[in-house]
């Protein structure tokens, strides 16, 4: 039986089981690459898309939990206002380094400020935590949540 | 100047003179340059202006840029565009960047004469060979609009894309002169800009690949999308040389969208039509695995070879004044310092994707090592090399993981079986329990103390020779180059200085490089030992290095920097501490104060960390800097969490739950100084990693007395009321 989505805004219909993992649907189903796959085991937030807005991590979560809710990728993020400040600030800062961990990265800081309009550093901390970056650019991640929230430089 | 012919000198003198400097460079150079074939330069395969295999530009002035270094998070796209667009003083927003295809005769890395990317050498390597490729473009620009204005190419400047004469006030594009400019004969000679002309180099100008990074359009090797391509999971053995016994595929074979079982020597691979599918699959399978002879090794007897490999006398790597007689007198010190395995973990799986077909075998992956990827997958296929299509991307993390062919190799092993392309994905977990790793080592030193200085230093290495593996004719009278890289050239001026080095190669288990390579070690074991020796001597730490630092006037001012901005000497609250490391390494000079606070259980919380970098001429500032932020980070993960160990033949770690990173809560506020210089650049992708792990252990030693010898961090000794 076809599984339907709704995705980015958008009607996906197709075949799988219901136990897979959101993340997979997107990558090999989809073709929505810009999920990553890290770990596989929620511990890194490489997978991270929104759920009805908030961040959660699609490689733990089956397919058939988010029928009939609002899925966002880091495809779409930059069309909700806190996701395109926070990819504006990502790259006033020049955060990126590899980028791998970023899409994750991205959907976590935009999560939070929509919970958290004027995140200080503990609550960046606590949000972000989740989100491994390999290449270390935890001081940037701060310093651009902070930009995105009030356009100030840090 | 810069012709088809003499690029290998350019880059040889490049390597002697310039920035280039350390033995480890010249030590890799030499052996090489003799073998390598008399490159070809010119590629004329597209674009209208095609002056050599760097520079392409099109009628409308679109300037590609051919890249020969690979982009791994380390910004050298954009830095390596920079140094081009410099001298051929091109329109930087016109400037594109593309990746070369392998290719050594025209794109190897100078000091490997092999088309590689690490040990910092990016910039170090192409510094001079690139500027005077840009220069010898914009010198045929120029002779082009001189020739079609009949004026003398000496009256014509050229600056933003343009060829300019004043005089006359005329002005042309470079995408009009393209097809002049293609012409032209390159001139004799060409001179680069003085630094105090540059306008691109020396700004932090932003990167080039990161607004696809923010929205999910950049593509890395594990997002490629082929027509009827599969995907395929794999199981190596688990232990180390063990092969594959008997496999049941009866349930793997039932599960939905599960195609097909391949069985290689030592990896099962399942292949289906999603990752998921495959999972299943392999969950499913039955695997009788051959551990073989590997099945007893732990880490427990590697270390205790180790030890006893590293009391053996060393090759001498160095020497300076008379060991022996230095060592004999004075207030002696003696310490070892262990370092254990590694794993590389880039965010981004092992990944490849390849489609065999009966006379080619094409390749999509992300890899250090183009050409060598290549030539293994020519062998793996049975196909020629030249057809072996290899379609770099965007690397995910390298950090010397991607210097290795294997996950290629096998990936066209899969791929031969089945007449589709099949993405080969390898877990986190085969990911952490696969890898080449880092090797362990044992540093000892040996040293003497007369009135508060150092008058002996003898420092022994003991550990795997990645070189004698990875770049044989490199390897020299059993010593590796790499291993002692930083502690040969080390910034001290000891009056009595030895260096040794002991290969001791781990049974069974791949060693092989790790972003920060041999200085990870050196550094660590010596900026320790500092630190001792200056408490032995009643010193501050800082003040006798300085002591030390007499003929290093860089490592001097570097120092003497960070002790102001970190506010050395300042009171702290009780278990908290201060520790410095001073560094030469790739060429670039590195001081850093790690702050840190140790609590009553032994757990470290990072208060701050201020970084003094002299890289000589910073090509993009802002990149030095990110690029010493994320190295500090990677090797401070390594000091408070990261070891791989070893049981019956096993890894014992899988995935971020055991073989844990840094994350953001633990990340303190880090301050990081790039300074300014008119030396040639020096390598900025690794020392951050070498800086972290000394200056924190210094910093635990000045806030508990407690002198740890081991990485990874042992907590139990830092408990409060514990006798240092
Ligand atoms: S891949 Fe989902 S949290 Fe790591
Ligand atoms: S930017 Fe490379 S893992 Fe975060």
């Amino acid at each position: 039986m076809a599984t339907v989505l709704t995705i980015n805004g958008e009607t996906k219909s197709f075949d799988a089981p219901p136990e897979m993992p959101l993340l997979w649907v997107l990558r090999d189903i989809l073709g929505m690459t810009g999920t990553k796959f890290g770990c596989g085991i929620a511990q890194c937030g490489a997978c991270t898309v929104h759920v009805d807005g908030k961040a959660v991590r699609s490689c733990v979560l089956p397919v058939s939990a988010v029928a009939n809710r609002a899925v966002t990728t880091i495809e779409h993020v930059g069309g909700t206002p806190s996701g395109a400040k926070v990819q504006k600030a990502w790259l006033d800062a020049e955060v990126i380094q590899c980028g791998y961990c970023q899409s994750g990265q991205i959907m976590s800081a935009a999560a939070l400020l929509v919970s958290t309009p004027n995140p200080d550093d503990a609550d960046i901390d606590a949000a972000m935590a989740g989100n491994i970056c390999r290449c270390g650019t935890y001081v940037r991640i701060r310093e651009a949540i902070k930009q995105a929230a009030n356009g100030r430089q840090s | 100047m810069f012709t088809d012919k003499n690029l290998p000198n350019v880059s040889r003198r490049a390597l002697l003179t310039g920035g280039l400097a350390t033995g480890f460079l010249l030590a890799f150079h030499l052996p090489l340059r003799a073998a390598a074939n008399e490159p070809e330069q010119k590629d004329t395969t597209d674009g209208r202006f095609a002056p050599n295999a760097f520079i392409r530009i099109d009628e409308t002035g679109r300037t590609v840029l051919m890249m020969p270094q690979v982009e791994m998070g380390q910004g050298v796209y954009t830095s390596i565009a920079m140094i081009l667009a410099e001298e051929l003083d091109a329109d930087w927003a016109k400037v594109e960047v593309q990746h070369a295809p392998p290719n050594d005769k025209l794109y190897a890395n100078p000091v490997f004469g092999l088309q590689a990317t690490g040990g910092s050498t990016s910039i170090r390597a192409w510094w001079k060979p690139l500027r005077a490729a840009g220069a010898s473009a914009r010198a045929m620009l120029v002779q082009a609009a001189a020739a079609q204005w009949q004026v003398d190419p000496a009256s014509c400047t050229a600056s933003k894309g343009e060829v300019v004469h004043a005089a006359s006030s005329r002005k042309i594009g470079y995408g009009e002169l393209a097809l002049a400019a293609q012409g032209q004969t390159p001139p004799k000679d060409v001179a680069v800009k003085d630094p105090k002309d540059f306008v691109i180099i020396g700004q932090p100008l932003k990167r080039l690949d990161t607004p696809d990074k923010v929205n999910g359009k950049v593509v890395y090797g594990i997002d490629a999308i082929l027509p009827n391509m599969k995907i395929a999971v794999i199981a190596n053995c688990p232990v180390f040389g063990g092969k594959v016994g008997k496999v049941d595929d009866t349930g793997a074979m039932k599960v939905a969208g599960v195609r097909k079982i391949v069985v290689l020597e030592d990896t099962v691979a399942v292949i289906g039509d999603h990752t998921w599918a495959a999972q299943k699959g392999l969950e499913a399978l039955k695997i009788e695995w051959n551990e073989g002879p590997n099945a007893k090794i732990s880490t427990k007897d590697i270390w205790q070879d180790l030890r006893a490999a590293s009391e053996k006398d060393g090759a001498i790597a160095k020497s300076v004044g008379d060991i022996a007689k230095g060592l004999a007198s004075g207030d002696r010190f003696e310490a070892s310092f262990e370092l254990p395995f590694l794993a590389h973990a880039s965010m981004e799986p092992i990944n490849a994707t390849v489609h065999v077909r009966p006379d080619a075998c094409e390749i999509w992956t992300g890899t250090q090592i183009m050409t060598r990827v290549q030539a293994e997958a020519a062998k793996a296929a049975g196909v020629p090399v030249d057809k072996v299509i290899v379609n770099q991307h965007l690397l995910g993390g390298g950090f010397g993981r991607k210097l290795e062919p294997d996950m290629v190799v096998a990936a066209v092993k899969i791929a031969k079986q089945v007449d589709y392309p099949v993405k080969v994905i390898w877990t986190r977990e085969e990911d952490i329990q696969h890898d080449v790793y880092r090797p362990v080592y044992r540093d000892q030193v040996t040293a003497t103390l007369v009135d508060g200085k150092v008058s002996a230093w003898k420092y022994k290495i003991a550990g795997s020779a990645v070189i004698a593996r990875w770049l044989p004719p490199a390897f020299q009278k059993g010593i590796d180059i790499d291993a002692v890289d930083a502690a040969a050239d080390m910034p001290y001026d000891f009056p009595n200085f030895q260096v040794e080095y002991v290969r001791a190669e781990p049974p069974a288990v791949p060693t092989g490089f790790w972003r920060g390579v041999g200085p990870n070690n050196n550094v660590f074991a010596f900026e320790c030992a500092m630190d001792e020796l200056a408490r032995k001597a009643g010193k501050d730490p800082v003040e006798f290095r300085r002591a030390h630092l007499t003929k290093n006037p860089r490592a001097l001012a570097v120092l003497n920097l960070v002790a102001e901005k970190s506010g050395w000497g300042e009171r702290l609250p009780p278990r908290v501490g201060r520790g410095v490391c001073v560094q030469p390494s790739f060429a670039s000079y590195l001081a850093t104060v790690v702050e840190a606070e140790i609590d009553d259980i032994g757990e470290i919380v990072l208060r701050r960390i201020t970084s003094v970098i002299d890289t000589g001429i910073a090509v993009n500032p802002d990149t030095v800097k990110a690029q010493i932020e994320g190295g500090l980070i990677f090797g401070l993960t390594a000091a408070l969490y990261g070891e791989i160990t070893i049981d019956k033949g096993r890894v014992q770690q899988s995935n971020f739950h055991d073989y844990r990173m840094m994350r953001i809560n633990e990340t303190p506020k880090i301050e990081v100084i790039v300074v300014k210089s008119g030396e040639a650049p020096g390598g900025i992708g690794e020392a951050g990693v070498n800086a972290g792990p000394p200056a924190l252990r210094n910093a635990i030693y000045a806030a508990t007395g407690v002198a740890l010898r081991r990485l990874p961090i042992d907590r139990k000794l830092l408990a409060a009321g514990r006798k240092a």
